[in-house]
C-alpha cells in the first residue's frame, strides 16, 4: 500500500469513527437528530457552519475558476462576506422562532409562519431537488481527489462508495452532532493543506505572491479585472451573482436549519462575527489557481489545477494528506446534505403532505430509513451517471435563493401573506428554470437567478398587499 | 412568548446603528465594483481590484464586532438570551 493511500484511508475511517462516537449514549429523537438538542456553543456552531460552507467546491472549483476564468472567481470572496453579514441580522430571529415553536427544518418555518402545510411541501420539494445535485457534486469531487491523490491506487468509484457509506453511517448513528464532530478533523486538515499549498507554491515558484501576480499581469494584463478570461462574466454579472449567492446562502435547507442547533441567539451572532475570517483560506486557494496557470498552463480541466500543481511540487505522502483533507471536506457536507434531505422527506413531505397525524417517533424512524434510501440513489447516480446531475447544480442554487423574500419578509413584515409567498416562490422557481434551460443565463448581463429573485420579491410584496391581511403563526 | 419576534425587531437604536454597519459591505463589495474594476495600481503585491475586495472582506468581521457591541450597549437586554 503506498503511503498516500494509507493516509487517505486512515483519515476517512478514523474520522467516521469519531462521528459515530459523537452519538454514543444519545437517545435519538428528532430534536437531537436534526438540531443537536439546540445545545451547540460557538465552537460547534462554527465547525458545523464552516463544515458545510467550505466544500470540495472551495478546494477544486475556486482554484479551477482562478485558473481558467481569473477575476470572476473573486465573487466567492465577496458573497461569503455578504452572507455572514446578513446572517448576523436574520439568523438570530430565525433561531428564536425555532426555539419558540420547536422547528426542526426550513419548511417547518414556512409551515408555522404562514400556517400552510402545502407551502411547506413546496419548500421541501424545491429543497430536496436542490440538495441532490449538490450532493452529487461533492461525491464526484471526492472521487476525483482521492483517485488522483492516491495515484490511482484506488478508483474514484470505490473512493466514493467507501467514504459515502461511512458518512451515512455516522449520520445514521449520531445525526447532526456527528457531522459537527467530524468537522473538527475536516477543518484542521483543510486549513493546514490550503495554508501549506497556498503560501507554499507562489513562494517556491516565484519567491512570493507579489512576484507571482507581477508575472501574471505581464503575461495576461486583463486577467485580474472583470471579465477576466471569460466573455460573459463582466462586472454586472459579478455584482448580481455575488448578491444572489450572498442572499441565497443561508436559504439552503441545511444552512438554514443549522442555526437551530445553536444554544442561544447570542451564539449565532458571535459566530457571524468570526465567520468572515474563514475567507482567508479562500484567498489562498486562488493563489494556487493563479500559480498553476503560470507553472502548468494548458490543463484541459481547470478543476484539476490544484491537484496537478500539488502533484508536481510536493512528495507523494503530502499528496496523500491533501487527498485525505479533500475526502473529509467532501464527506462533511455530504453527510449534512443527506441528513436534511432525509429529514425533509420524512417530516415535510411524508408528515406534512401525506399523513399529518404521523407520530414523531414514526417521523424519526422514517428519517433514518430515508438516509439509506438517499444513500443508495446518490451512489447509483455518482457511479453510473456521474455527469447527469452536475448541470442541475446552478438550478439548485438559484432555486433555494427564491426562499429569501418569504423568509425575510416573514420575519420582519406582518403584512406578508401565504398566497403572496406562494406566488413569489413558485414564479421565481419557474422563471429561473426557464431562463437556465433555454440557455438565457446570464440574462441581460445579470445572473438569471438574480433576475428571478427580483421578480419574485416584487410579486411577493404586490400579491401580499392585494390579498386579505392574515394572522401569521409567529404572532 | 408568541409576540416576541415582532416586538424585538421593531428598531432599537443599537439595531439601527448595526444595520448601517451591515450595509457597508454591500456598498463596497457590490455597488462600488464598477469603480474599482482595474488591475493597476498594484498595492502590497495585490492587483488593485483584489486588494480592494480583500480590504473590505477583512474589515467585515470588525464591522460586525462593532455592531455586536453597539447592540449590546444600546438595545434592551434580550429576553430569550439568558444563557
Amino acid at each position: 500500500m503506498n503511503p498516500a493511500l494509507f493516509i487517505i484511508l486512515a483519515v476517512i475511517v478514523l474520522s467516521s469513527f469519531l462521528g459515530v462516537y459523537a452519538g454514543r449514549r444519545m437517545k435519538m429523537n428528532l430534536e437531537n437528530w436534526a438540531v443537536g438538542g439546540r445545545r451547540f456553543g460557538v465552537i460547534l456552531i462554527w465547525l458545523l457552519m464552516a463544515g458545510e460552507i467550505y466544500t470540495t467546491f472551495t478546494f477544486l472549483g475556486a482554484s479551477g475558476w482562478a485558473y481558467s476564468r481569473g477575476a470572476p472567481t473573486f465573487y466567492i470572496l465577496i458573497y461569503g462576506a455578504l452572507a455572514y453579514t446578513l446572517s448576523f441580522f436574520i439568523l438570530p430571529p430565525i433561531w428564536k422562532a425555532g426555539k419558540a415553536y420547536g422547528l426542526h427544518t426550513q419548511p417547518d418555518f414556512f409551515i408555522k409562519r404562514y400556517q400552510s402545510r402545502w407551502l411547506g411541501v413546496l419548500v421541501a420539494a424545491i429543497g430536496i431537488f436542490s440538495i441532490i445535485p449538490y450532493l452529487q457534486l461533492q461525491l464526484t469531487g471526492l472521487g476525483l481527489i482521492v483517485e488522483e491523490a492516491s495515484n490511482k491506487a484506488i478508483s474514484s468509484d470505490w473512493a466514493i462508495a467507501i467514504s459515502f457509506v461511512l458518512s451515512c453511517a455516522f449520520v445514521y448513528t449520531s445525526g447532526i452532532k456527528g457531522v459537527a464532530w467530524v468537522s473538527i478533523v475536516k477543518d484542521i486538515m483543510m486549513i493546514a493543506a490550503v495554508g501549506i499549498v497556498g503560501i507554499g507554491v507562489p513562494l517556491i515558484y516565484f519567491g512570493g505572491f507579489g512576484k507571482m501576480f507581477r508575472t501574471l499581469i505581464e503575461q495576461r494584463p486583463n486577467f485580474l479585472a472583470f471579465p477576466g478570461g471569460t466573455t460573459n462574466m463582466d462586472v454586472l454579472w459579478v455584482m448580481s451573482t455575488a448578491l444572489l449567492s450572498g442572499l441565497g446562502f443561508y436559504m439552503w435547507p441545511h444552512a438554514f436549519a443549522s442555526a437551530f442547533s445553536a444554544k442561544s441567539a447570542k451564539t449565532i451572532k458571535r459566530n457571524a462575527v468570526i465567520m468572515p475570517l474563514y475567507q482567508i483560506p479562500v484567498l489562498l486557494v486562488f493563489m494556487v489557481g493563479f500559480t498553476a496557470l503560470l507553472v502548468i498552463p494548458g490543463l484541459k480541466k481547470g478543476d484539476m489545477a490544484f491537484l496537478a500543481l500539488v502533484n508536481k511540487t510536493y512528495p507523494s505522502w503530502f499528496m496523500g494528506f491533501v487527498g485525505a483533507a479533500g475526502a473529509v471536506t467532501a464527506m462533511v457536507p455530504s453527510a449534512i446534505l443527506v441528513l436534511f434531505a432525509s429529514t425533509l422527506l420524512a417530516k415535510n413531505i411524508y408528515q406534512a403532505g401525506l399523513n399529518p397525524r404521523a407520530k414523531e417517533e414514526r417521523v424519526m424512524t422514517l428519517s433514518r430509513f430515508m438516509v439509506l434510501v438517499i444513500m443508495v440513489i446518490a451512489l447509483v447516480f455518482a457511479i453510473f451517471f456521474p455527469n447527469e446531475l452536475v448541470n442541475l447544480l446552478i438550478l439548485g442554487y438559484d432555486g433555494v435563493s427564491q426562499f429569501f423574500p418569504g423568509v425575510v419578509l416573514g420575519l420582519f413584515w406582518k403584512r406578508v401573506t401565504r398566497v403572496g409567498v406562494f406566488s413569489g416562490i413558485a414564479s421565481g422557481a419557474l422563471i429561473v428554470s426557464f431562463l437556465i434551460i433555454s440557455g438565457r443565463d446570464p440574462f441581460l448581463g445579470m445572473n438569471a437567478g438574480f433576475v428571478a429573485l427580483a421578480l419574485n420579491a416584487l410579486l411577493t410584496v404586490v400579491v401580499s398587499l392585494m390579498s386579505k391581511p392574515e394572522k401569521g403563526g409567529f404572532e | 412568548m408568541a409576540a416576541i419576534l415582532f416586538e424585538e425587531v421593531s428598531m432599537q437604536k443599537g439595531t439601527k446603528l448595526a444595520l448601517i454597519l451591515g450595509a457597508i459591505p454591500f456598498v463596497t463589495l457590490v455597488f462600488a465594483l464598477p469603480l474599482v474594476n482595474r488591475v493597476k495600481p498594484v498595492i502590497l503585491g495585490f492587483p488593485f481590484l483584489l486588494f480592494w475586495i480583500l480590504c473590505w472582506v477583512v474589515a467585515t468581521p470588525l464591522f460586525l464586532f462593532v455592531a455586536y457591541l453597539l447592540e449590546k450597549r444600546f438595545n434592551k437586554p434580550d429576553q430569550g438570551d439568558k444563557q
